[in-house]
């Protein structure tokens, strides 16, 4: 087991508190986080593997379908992989996903938005990386939504993730963009996370994982906090 | 290191039918955990927890994910390396949205967990994540009749005096057995400590 894992880089990561970023205001921490020595709670983490089926779930694109039918909107395979910071692939790790639909739309029951559900498509799935940390899933591209924080205010097309990594302290939910979108530069979420690291979070797209007549390819990997080096390596 | 970190971002307020669907009514996808850590083989004290999380306002918070990780009774983790060395069926990773609750209350049902040695008192982790929250806080709580152990626990030893009751659950009295109350507050007089994991 590693013996202790680099503290969350607070160069890339937001903080908690944003200006324009409404909810922030009452939800964010005022105190710093107290230090502390990781432990064997801090070292491990739950296995779902092999407790997910993969191959049904990593498919946006059926898993909500109704009698074979397609979901609306642009077909997407996104892949890339999951490594660490020295960038080590970190095998069996479970990502999951969820998303609005192709019109700005989430199932969600709270969601209030007036736009088309769409009866086929559910938004959420799952995969699992495999032993060079490789992760792939097929989905719509989500559509832009609005939201209540400012005027006018809407969310770029994005994709919510949830992974665990190796260990409790390497645990990570994200988000991640499509490039060019112009809702980037007036977004208070994306634009919480400082300057730098911004391109962190924007998938790339790639001709190569586009599929011949069937889907647009985008890459992207996850980048989880690593071990921390001993005295001898530094 | 040669790689930044992939930034975190808000879980935002639509998690629910990706990461709880069955608390939530959504059938499409199975849950990977739910909010019942025990199952008919698991050895240890059944214990239940419930708690709020309160924004600055003092309001509860209705779009809350907690997970909880937290040693068997044995104080081992279950983890894919000794997950077959043992015969206790114990999950020790839950889950659970604050939106379902009329009283917006998260709850898991759960065993007392063992002591892990390195100085450490019993103790459940906690992350909290919800719209809002551009990282997730990381908590730990600890159990008011373990007065002993958690004087000598490294984590609470490290926090100012006047804030540990913070992590310190309130037992309290139920047809069901252990009760622990654990309220989680963003902001405010009694801030919960939150630790840099
Ligand atoms: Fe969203």
């Amino acid at each position: 087991m590693t013996s202790s894992y680099n503290q969350r880089d607070w160069t890339v990561h937001p903080s908690y508190f944003s200006e324009n970023y409404k909810s922030t205001h009452l939800r964010s921490p005022t105190k710093a986080p107290i230090k502390i020595e990781q432990t064997n709670s801090e070292l491990t983490a739950p296995s779902f593997f092999p407790l997910i089926n993969h191959e049904q779930e990593n498919d946006l694109t059926k898993n909500g379908a109704v009698n074979g039918q397609q979901p609306l909107g642009e077909r997407i395979v996104v892949t890339g992989r999951v490594v660490d910071e020295n960038g080590k692939p970190q095998p069996n790790t479970l990502i999951e996903i969820w998303q609005c639909n192709s019109s700005g739309r989430y199932i969600h029951a709270a969601d209030q938005h007036d736009a088309p559900l769409d009866p086929n498509f559910f938004g959420a799935g799952r995969c699992i990386t495999d032993n060079n940390g490789i992760y792939k899933f097929y989905s719509i591209k989500p559509g832009a939504y609005p939201w209540g924080n400012h005027k006018n205010a809407w969310r770029p097309a994005h994709i919510h993730f949830s992974l665990f990594g190796p260990a409790f302290a390497t645990r990570l939910i994200t988000q991640s963009y499509f490039p060019g979108d112009p809702l980037l530069e007036l977004d208070p979420i994306f634009q919480s996370t400082p300057k730098e690291a911004r391109k962190l979070l924007i998938k790339t797209f790639d001709i190569e994982a586009t599929e011949e007549g069937f889907a647009l390819g985008y890459k992207f990997d996850f980048i989880l906090r690593g071990p921390k080096a001993t005295p001898m390596e530094k | 290191m040669s790689l930044k970190q992939t930034p975190s971002q808000t879980i935002g307020p639509f998690f629910a039918y990706g990461l709880t669907p069955k608390q939530y009514g959504y059938n499409k996808i199975k849950d990977i955990a739910s909010n019942d850590l025990n199952s008919e083989g698991t050895i240890g004290e059944r214990i239940s927890i419930e708690g709020i999380v309160f924004d600055g306002n003092d309001e509860p918070v209705d779009d809350a994910l907690i997970e909880i990780w937290q040693a068997s009774s044995s104080g081992l983790y279950v983890t894919s390396k000794n997950l077959k060395d043992t015969n206790d069926s114990f999950s020790g990773f839950g889950r659970c949205g604050t939106g379902t609750n009329p009283q917006r209350k998260f709850s898991f049902t759960t065993i007392k967990p063992g002591t892990t040695g390195d100085n450490q008192a019993p103790h459940i982790n906690f992350t909290v994540f919800m719209r809002g929250l551009l990282s997730h806080v990381y908590t730990r709580m600890y159990f008011p009749e373990e007065e002993g152990a958690n004087q000598h626990d490294s984590f609470l030893l490290n926090v100012p005096k006047n804030r540990r009751q913070t992590l310190i659950a309130k037992q309290i009295s139920s047809n069901k057995g252990s009760v622990y109350q654990f309220n989680i507050y963003m902001q405010g007089a009694n801030e919960t400590v939150f630790f840099d994991v």
